[in-house]
């Protein structure tokens, strides 16, 4: 590990630092939200839905009732009301945030399967689980949809998606007259595969009522979301719930909204007077917390003869649920990536028997990419011009979509700096012609691009000094693997002047500072934002102290002339002359000290459009003979600002990348079109990367300024490491035996030339 | 830390020589008291017997160290020794169990001095939301004990049976690469 050079405040940040609860989570001493077990605990067992749509006709109970340890069930027939419909809210904005506009077991209808119809309640999980068993539902079934093929002709264009903050038709210039002038077009259809998240914990909630208040562990990205949520369907005030999530085991999204079961958690915790723990179990996970929905993209893009873009034409078909018009912005970030005058993007819906689709890594971003970055490698083909250099020609200083500029951008010399390291240039130049023993070998590259996304309100951090030196960082957040905890340390400790070691950071817990949920590449910005502010007042604060106080050696210095670094404040310009921060405290009696910080997101209408960029890079070996892929190594370059901590931001990209393999290659969950229902509902038969998948992956980083995100300058690196890798996995699919994949993932029997997705 | 020989023993061999061929009693179908010898302290524990090991240690011995990803043996967070043999916890009945030794993650530090593969851990970033790391760590010093960590390929290879949804793989691999090689340069120097 480095060491701080003295005086040298910011190199605090940016370092790789090891996690905060890195020594936690390898002793297993970390808890997470079902692991905890207040006395009297008793267990919840939810049971879903085995129709995909109709009503539930009869719930017999006698002999779940009868059986050992039962002590509740609960369905529509005797589940309280809630105090206020669901709405679903992106939680980034900072309100209750529900994941859908529907909360189960209100009435006897079903709308998919799955759906939460009866929760069992039970000394312990196994007779919580028997009982559950031995419930009788009977069901009047009727007519589902579920499938784009089912639901193609009763689509509709929706005015808005996504909670209604984007624009059902996004367009600008004549899509028609652009084409027109193309010398070259390309066409595709790209069906991708519905996704889960898979996070390794499920989700659950253990609820514990005391004297009118209420206490939830709940596996979150945002404690604050669930809080507000939870009270709000409740009808409590949010200060008498209580949010904890200091351990959240994955998420990437499935945990980003909020879900029944905290609150069903919470009624069933005050129906049997008892705490109660409701685990969702892995089956379950696949209807309980969202997923990518399934989906069709028709792509037309329109080139001259030189490469420079004329039109792209980007419709979308996919499924919603029956509550909300909910569809991942995929047409966006491909709008906004290029200098291309003319462009059209349409989403049409259906509804199907599904809950409401949610953000998955990369939301919209992945698929959008996967689909725009697939096409322009085939446009690239059919000009005969090097993929590199047809994104280069087609590179955009400025926003097309808005003419805004870039607040940071990069993107050239993420290019340039991953062609050079990954040998791009060395590649064959015709498809289909490279081989290593049986293996035929090819190279793909693809632009990765997310957008900055702020908070909408201020978020908030205290920051306490005590009077032996050591500090405290604290916020609301949760920590889901992002490893904010080790960026708040050394944030608090930049600004602060002192050791990142003598900083805590506490965090996953509401009564701490207000902060909202990490989603949307975020979070790390917005907490490191607010403990920046904390920290530095609480510096300001100190000196101020030290400046006034006649027994200073600082006394009557002006306070913008003094700095601190090493716990020590001293004029600028030298080390000498300055004081201890604990040698003030002490003086003044004082245990402590602290600051209350809270930064202001800037608003959307600031002048400038903002993104995080890439460039992805993979190689990949084919067996034409057993249709395998194998991807043999990977290189991201990305520019995503200042890098807060190298270690973990490294570490966050790779997983991002990694997750491009099962994107590209493995990931799908199937709807069996006949019941309705998921037909892989497991982690077994849900294929997602093992370690065997996971090829060496080399992340690396394009120096860029950006003055206008945040005091930080970061960007976030969430989500970026996903985007444009299934593509670039594609592209060198392609580039190995000469055969465009164009639906996702690529699978086994597509190679062989089987199935769905096999292409000449 | 593992009793690991070098014929494999069938667990019902193990069963059966630990009771010294006596045919094991009939339990259940209601709760019995039985003992378990968690990382080296014997426990006793009231279970049914459709109590998986899992479930006992972490719903009733409040050992949740060992975590529950998917409940049907299929991701490996559950991964812990018994009998130096790693087994998934969420396949395994607690009352097979009687007698015999179960290590989890809670049992691999000496006290304050994290084990090697737990340094390592850290060190490498092997993890990000730590879920899985419990299993990933009993499997990784089990087949570090077995000398199944030759190259890379053989690491992936039998790390391949606990998922990392954070996708940590490389950094994984490092982590057992580093314990490998501070292993052998330790018995060369000796």
């Amino acid at each position: 590990m480095s060491t701080v050079p003295h005086r040298a405040r910011a190199a605090q940040v940016g370092r790789p630092m090891d996690r905060a609860d890195g020594r936690a989570k390898v002793t297993g001493a970390a808890r997470y939200s079902a692991e905890y077990a207040p006395p009297g605990t008793v267990y919840a067992v939810l049971v879903g839905a085995r129709i995909a749509a109709g009503e539930v006709t009869g719930i017999d109970a006698r002999r779940a009732l009868r059986s050992d340890g039962v002590l509740a069930v609960l369905s529509h027939l005797n589940l309280p009301p809630l105090a206020a419909e669901p709405h679903l809210l992106p939680s980034l904005a900072g309100a209750a945030a529900s994941g859908q506009s529907f909360f189960p077991m209100r009435d006897a209808r079903v709308h998919y399967a799955g759906q939460p119809v009866a929760m069992v309640v039970a000394d312990t999980l196994e007779r919580a689980g028997h009982a559950a068993e031995l419930l009788e539902v009977s069901y009047r079934a009727e007519p589902h949809v579920t499938g784009l093929e089912q639901g193609r002709e009763h689509a509709y264009e929706p005015e808005r998606i996504f909670a209604g903050f984007l624009p059902g038709r996004i367009g600008r210039g004549d899509v028609d007259r652009g084409l027109a002038e193309a010398d070259t077009v390309v066409e595709t259809v790209h069906r991708l595969a519905a996704n889960h998240h898979n996070p390794i914990e499920p989700a659950a909630a253990t609820a514990q009522w005391q004297d009118g208040r209420l206490t939830v562990h709940d596996s979150t990205q945002g404690p604050t979301a669930t809080r507000l949520t939870v009270a709000e369907l409740l009808g409590l005030p949010p200060s008498q719930v209580r949010v904890l999530a200091p351990a959240v085991g994955g998420s990437f999204g499935s945990k980003a909204m909020v879900w029944s079961h905290p609150v069903l958690a919470a009624m069933a915790a005050r129906h049997v007077r008892a705490p109660v723990k409701l685990a969702v179990t892995r089956e379950q996970m696949f209807t309980a917390c969202g997923h990518r929905e399934e989906q069709e993209h028709r792509f037309t893009l329109g080139a001259r003869r030189d490469g420079t873009l004329t039109a792209m034409r980007h419709h979308k078909l996919s499924p919603t649920s029956p509550f909300d018009d909910w569809t991942e912005p995929s047409l966006e970030m491909p709008a906004r990536m290029y200098a291309c005058p003319n462009h059209e993007g349409v989403y049409r819906l259906f509804r199907a028997n599904t809950m409401t689709p949610a953000f998955m890594r990369a939301p919209g971003e992945a698929s959008g990419m996967f689909v725009l970055e697939t096409a322009m490698d085939e446009l690239a083909g059919e000009l005969g011009m090097d993929p590199v250099e047809l994104r280069l020609r087609n590179h955009c200083d400025d926003d097309p979509s808005t003419g805004l500029p870039w607040s940071s951008k990069g993107l050239r010399e993420c290019y340039a700096r991953g062609a050079e390291m990954f040998g791009w240039h060395d590649r064959a130049p015709v498809p289909g012609t490279r081989t290593d023993g049986h293996w035929l070998v090819g190279t793909g590259m693809a632009s990765a691009v997310y957008p900055v996304y702020q908070a909408m309100g201020p978020q908030r951090a205290r920051v306490r000094l005590y009077a032996d030196g050591r500090a405290t960082a604290e916020t609301a957040c949760a920590d889901f693997g992002t490893g904010v905890g080790a960026v708040m340390r050394q944030v608090a400790a930049a600004a602060l002047g002192i050791g990142a070691e003598q900083v805590e950071a506490r965090y996953g817990d509401t009564e701490l500072p207000t902060t909202v949920a990490a989603v949307g590449s975020a979070g790390t910005g917005a907490i490191a934002s607010a403990v920046h502010t904390a920290a530095s007042a609480l510096r300001e604060q100190m000196v101020a102290r030290a400046v006034a106080d006649p027994a200073s050696p600082l006394y009557g210095t002006d306070p913008g002339r003094v700095e601190a670094a090493g716990g020590r404040m001293f004029p600028q310009g030298g080390s000498g002359g300055g004081e201890a921060y604990t040698d003030v405290l002490r003086r003044h009696m004082m245990s402590d000290a602290e600051a209350l910080g809270a930064w202001d997101p800037p608003g959307a209408d600031g002048g400038y459009a903002a993104a995080t960029f890439g460039a992805q890079f993979a190689e990949v070996g084919v067996d034409p003979d057993l249709g395998l892929v194998r991807v043999r190594r990977m290189l991201g370059v990305f520019a995503p600002g200042r890098v807060l901590n190298a270690k973990t931001a490294r570490s966050q990209l790779m997983g991002g990348m990694l997750w491009g393999v099962g994107h590209a290659l493995l990931e799908a969950t199937r709807m069996d079109p006949g019941s309705g229902r998921w037909a892989n509902a497991s982690m077994g038969d849900y294929l997602l990367p093992v370690n065997a998948d996971a090829p060496e992956v080399r992340v690396e980083f394009a120096e860029v300024e950006d003055a206008v995100v945040n005091p930080l300058g970061a960007k976030g690196v969430g989500e970026v490491g996903v985007v444009g890798a299934s593509a670039a996995i594609a592209n060198a699919v392609h580039h190995a035996t000469g055969r465009r994949f164009r639906d996702l993932p690529i699978t086994i029997e597509a190679v062989l030339g089987r199935g769905q997705g096999a292409s000449a | 830390m593992t009793r690991q020989t070098s014929r494999p023993r069938l667990p019902s061999q193990a069963r059966r020589e630990g009771r010294e061929g006596t045919r094991p009693p009939e339990a259940g179908p209601g709760e019995v008291e039985i003992a378990l010898t968690v990382n080296g302290t014997r426990r006793t524990v009231r279970v049914e017997p459709r109590v998986s090991l899992l479930d006992a240690l972490r719903e009733r011995l409040g050992v949740t160290g060992p975590k529950k990803g998917c409940d049907q043996g299929a991701c490996g967070a559950c991964t812990v020794l018994v009998e130096g043999r790693r087994v998934l916890g969420c396949l395994t009945l607690a009352i097979t169990c009687e007698g015999r030794p179960v290590t989890t993650v809670e049992g691999l530090a000496d006290g304050d001095r994290l084990h090697p593969v737990q340094e390592a851990f850290i060190a490498n970033d092997a993890f990000q939301c730590g879920y899985c790391t419990p299993g990933q760590l009993m499997s990784a010093v089990a087949l570090l004990e077995e000398g199944r960590a030759g190259d890379d390929a053989e690491i992936a290879e039998w790390m391949s049976g606990n998922i990392c949804r954070c996708a940590a793989y490389p950094n994984i691999r490092a982590a057992v690469r580093q314990v490998r090689d501070a292993r052998a340069e330790g018995e060369g120097g000796r």
